[in-house]
């Protein structure tokens, strides 16, 4: 409750402060006419495959609150490092900010240790920061990357757990592009190849689920021993024609 | 030190845990004669003291100081008790480091001894103590601290 003198400053880090309020409003609010506002979801597809040189990351780009469609652009690929991406599904602003959080951890540290950071750091830090809050942060979310050890794929969920896979697709439209996925994936496949095989599976994730749409962004991690000029990764934006 | 700060967020065997800190960080401000101090923390509600209102709010509440717990167990099983002793008394020197409760202090001794310098969580982002909105009456903060409230 609200006191006129405060006795110590408060911690810094969440507020639990109103949560009673916050129930108690519902409960107000549920027998009325307005409804309490529902956070942004990004309602997805999401995918990643391991191709022979890097990782080929791919996202579509609709969010959605229940059941608008709030952003029709919004970008869901995320930058983490120069050599890692991570694509989020799930709660909007939950994937933004860990992200966030997880590329400035590893900025730090290669300041620090002057290396390159390697895509398991990430992977751990996530499963650390997620598996502390117990879930209540809801972020999906598929990590892929290439560093001294290789091209590697994570998935985190919301609770922290890990898998590493060569191939993933997340998301409410998972289970539509997992289909494709699992029909053409093949080990060691070319980078045009991977890149194909990723929009076809973002396609049919946006043809048979609600919650994705509009457009794909592609975006493909190389490995640094390929010869290209200038940035080395790129996030393609491929138009959806309905 | 090195080797503590290595384990900083070691997934630590249950049994360390034993003794961790009891959940009673949802008690009221005892006053006088041990019953609730309506004057200065409010109105006191059952409710509010047995339940806690989120399911993070105790885990959080306490997360630090399990963290340690744990980092200082295995580090003693490890190296013996000599090294969390040293350690302890690293931090508590580090922590008197600080101005008066109602002004801002940067742990920067705390922070660099605990390896924080190094991490950003939502501790640095979130509710940041240097732009809170309540302020706290000066003289009440200190007598607060120095345990003469």
């Amino acid at each position: 409750m609200a006191l006129p003198n405060v006795l110590e400053t408060p911690p810094s880090g969440f507020n639990f402060e109103n949560v009673f309020r916050n129930v108690a409003l519902e409960g107000l609010l549920e027998g009325g006419r307005t409804k309490a506002p529902k956070p942004m979801k990004t309602g997805t597809t999401i995918a990643g495959v391991v191709c022979k040189d890097g990782v080929v990351l791919g996202a579509d780009t609709r969010a959605t609150s229940s059941e608008v469609v709030a952003d029709k652009m919004c970008a869901k690929i995320h930058y983490i490092a120069p050599n890692i991406y991570c694509c989020g599904a799930g709660t909007a602003a939950d994937t933004e900010k860990t992200t966030d959080l997880l590329s400035s951890n590893l900025t730090i540290f290669s300041m620090d240790s002057g290396r390159n950071p390697r895509v398991v750091m990430a992977a751990n830090i996530l499963q650390d920061m997620l598996f502390r809050y117990r879930g209540q942060i809801g972020a999906h979310l598929i990590l892929g990357g290439v560093d001294c050890t290789g091209s590697h794929l994570y998935t985190v969920g919301p609770y922290g757990d890990i898998d590493k896979v060569t191939y993933l697709a997340m998301g409410s439209g998972d289970l539509a592009a997992l289909g494709i996925l699992e029909d053409r994936f093949k080990p060691n496949m070319e980078l045009e190849e991977a890149k194909e095989l990723v929009r076809d599976a973002i396609h049919s994730g946006i043809m048979s689920d609600l919650g994705s749409g509009n457009n794909i962004d592609i975006c493909p991690t190389r490995s640094q021993s390929l010869k290209t000029r200038g940035k080395y990764t790129s996030i393609i934006l491929v138009q959806h024609l309905f | 030190i090195c080797d503590f700060l290595c384990i900083k967020n070691t997934r630590g065997l249950r049994s360390q845990l034993k003794d961790s800190v009891p959940v009673t960080g949802l008690g009221t401000q005892i006053g006088a004669y041990g019953v609730q101090d309506t004057l200065r923390s409010g109105f006191s509600s059952v409710k509010n003291e047995l339940l806690p209102s989120h399911a993070l709010e105790l885990s959080e509440k306490n997360f630090q100081l399990n963290q340690d717990k744990m980092n200082f167990s295995t580090l003693r099983n490890i190296q013996g008790l000599h090294a969390p002793l040293k350690l302890q008394m690293e931090y508590r020197a580090a922590r008197q480091i600080q101005r008066l409760p109602f002004l801002q202090s940067s742990h920067l001794a705390l922070d660099t001894l605990k390896g924080n310098d190094e991490s950003i969580s939502f501790e640095d982002i979130l509710n940041d103590p240097a732009q809170s909105e309540m302020m706290g009456e000066p003289h009440i903060m200190v007598e607060y601290k120095l345990g003469l409230m």
